[in-house]
């Protein structure tokens, strides 16, 4: 880093070049400063809403594109992460409070005998950051905890994640499950996972495997439209 | 045949001048471990060539190297037998073997046939929270854990990769004290308390006799 960037001080700048520069601390996993800076933006008379999605999420977007095509690796995105969630603390009430759009609710958590939950936790943050309400089951998940969360939160999306080969089949017995008890269809299922692809996501009967975090929130958002047309219709 | 653990996490091993009928077609992280076997039992009709070991950083790449191996020595020898377990590949690379219909170790990794798939998935259900070493990733521990991971750069990492598991466990092929000792220290470094447990080659011995 620089001199120069060394001695930025982030109030002095307008809000575009605040925003840039939040942009560039996201992608650096620099907590402090997005910190500082969102508070800059609350005092400055943003809203949470505006915050979250024209600098946080637009950041995070960036770090996920350049984790994709191989510029970024996943130390790096954790770090970006850390920060975003450091915003995300801030703004999480506040978004609360005025009532900011709601896109559905999400079950996710990873599934019986998995505890590596790091995809997991970018996919939550990333749908939280998109407007999706997460209620997030952690790790080591039954089909029990999944279909129990399901129907307790009224949710729209269930979200299973594995990192074992071993542990993956157990997203069938879900699938299977609910669809023994006739309930597969009140859910979107989206599966993911390092050792998951498209195939085994079709295979199990699940509405869709996401590669990553992004690939996650747009094919959710895509298959919450499609199920809002379909009431509609 | 001399070489180092970084040539074979970096580079492989080429295979040899195809005097053997057959070629094991291996990860770089057991060439020490089939060596041995080879070297034990006098397996004169056997090569060993191995793709780096690297590659289990990015397992989408493994099936597409290995079809490249297989498809380069196939002429040379009467079999090639691919020295994989699944490796996170979700069922790819068995689906390609299958496809080039070359035989490959069963078994999800190698911590799993190392200590017998059967015993390994006999404690999948109260183990899951265990991260293994063997004596490859004992020795190449940096490389493939803490460089890799980023946890030499950035400490702070360390709780977000391990803060689930509850132990680290050394499935160890040879007894090595100086192993021992360094897979202790990994422990020490992850923050998690130490086990160790002795395999041998387990199931790799098995299905190397089982195709000689």
């Amino acid at each position: 880093m620089s001199d120069e960037e060394e001695d930025l001080i982030l109030s002095e700048l307008s809000d575009d070049d605040l925003v840039l520069q939040m942009m560039d601390d996201l992608y650096d996993g620099m907590k402090e400063e997005i910190i500082e800076s969102v508070n800059i933006l609350l005092e400055r008379g943003w809203t949470p809403y505006d915050i979250l999605t024209k600098s946080l999420v637009e950041g995070m977007a960036i770090v996920g594109i350049d984790f994709r095509d191989g510029i970024l690796f996943v130390p790096e995105v954790l770090l970006a992460a850390g920060a975003m969630k450091g915003g995300m603390a801030i703004l999480k009430p506040l978004l609360i409070e005025t009532g900011a759009p709601r896109l559905g609710k999400m079950v996710i958590g990873t599934v019986k005998g998995d505890i590596h939950d790091i995809g997991k936790n970018l996919v939550a943050m990333m749908m939280e950051g998109a407007g999706f309400e997460i209620l997030d089951l952690g790790i080591n998940n039954s089909l029990e905890d999944y279909i129990g969360a399901l129907e307790a939160e009224n949710a729209d999306i269930l979200g299973m994640s594995a990192l074992l080969t071993t542990t993956m089949p157990y997203m069938k017995v879900v699938i299977d499950t609910l669809k023994e008890q006739g309930k597969r269809d009140d859910y979107i299922v989206l599966v993911g996972g390092a050792p998951l692809n498209e195939e085994f996501g079709k295979a199990i009967g699940a509405d869709a495997y996401c590669r990553d975090a992004a690939v996650a929130v747009e094919t959710a958002k895509e298959l919450i439209a499609r199920k809002h047309n379909a009431r509609e219709a | 045949m001399s070489f180092s653990d970084d040539q074979l996490t970096i580079e492989g091993l080429s295979a040899g001048e195809g005097s053997g009928r057959v070629l094991l077609l291996a990860c770089g992280a057991l060439a020490h471990e089939i060596l041995a076997l080879i070297r034990i039992n006098n397996w004169t009709h056997m090569d060993l060539q191995c793709l780096p070991a690297n590659l289990h950083l990015t397992p989408d790449k493994i099936p597409d190297e290995v079809e490249t191996a297989v498809t380069k020595h196939r002429s040379d020898f009467d079999k090639i037998f691919v020295v994989y377990a699944d490796c996170g590949t979700g069922g790819l690379l068995e689906k390609r073997c299958d496809d080039l219909e070359v035989q490959m170790m069963a078994g999800p990794h190698c911590y799993s046939f190392f200590e017998g798939n059967e015993v390994f998935a006999s404690h999948a259900e109260t183990e899951f929270a265990a991260f293994y070493l063997t004596d490859f990733l004992v020795r190449q521990f940096d490389s493939f854990v803490w460089k890799p991971m980023g946890l030499d750069r950035h400490p702070q990492l360390l709780e977000i990769y391990f803060g689930n598991y509850e132990k680290l466990v050394y499935l160890a092929q040879t007894n090595t004290p100086e192993l021992d000792r360094l897979a202790e220290q990994a422990a020490e470094r992850l923050g998690l308390p130490y086990e160790r447990r002795f395999t041998g080659y387990g199931d790799l011995a098995n299905e190397l006799v089982a195709i000689t």
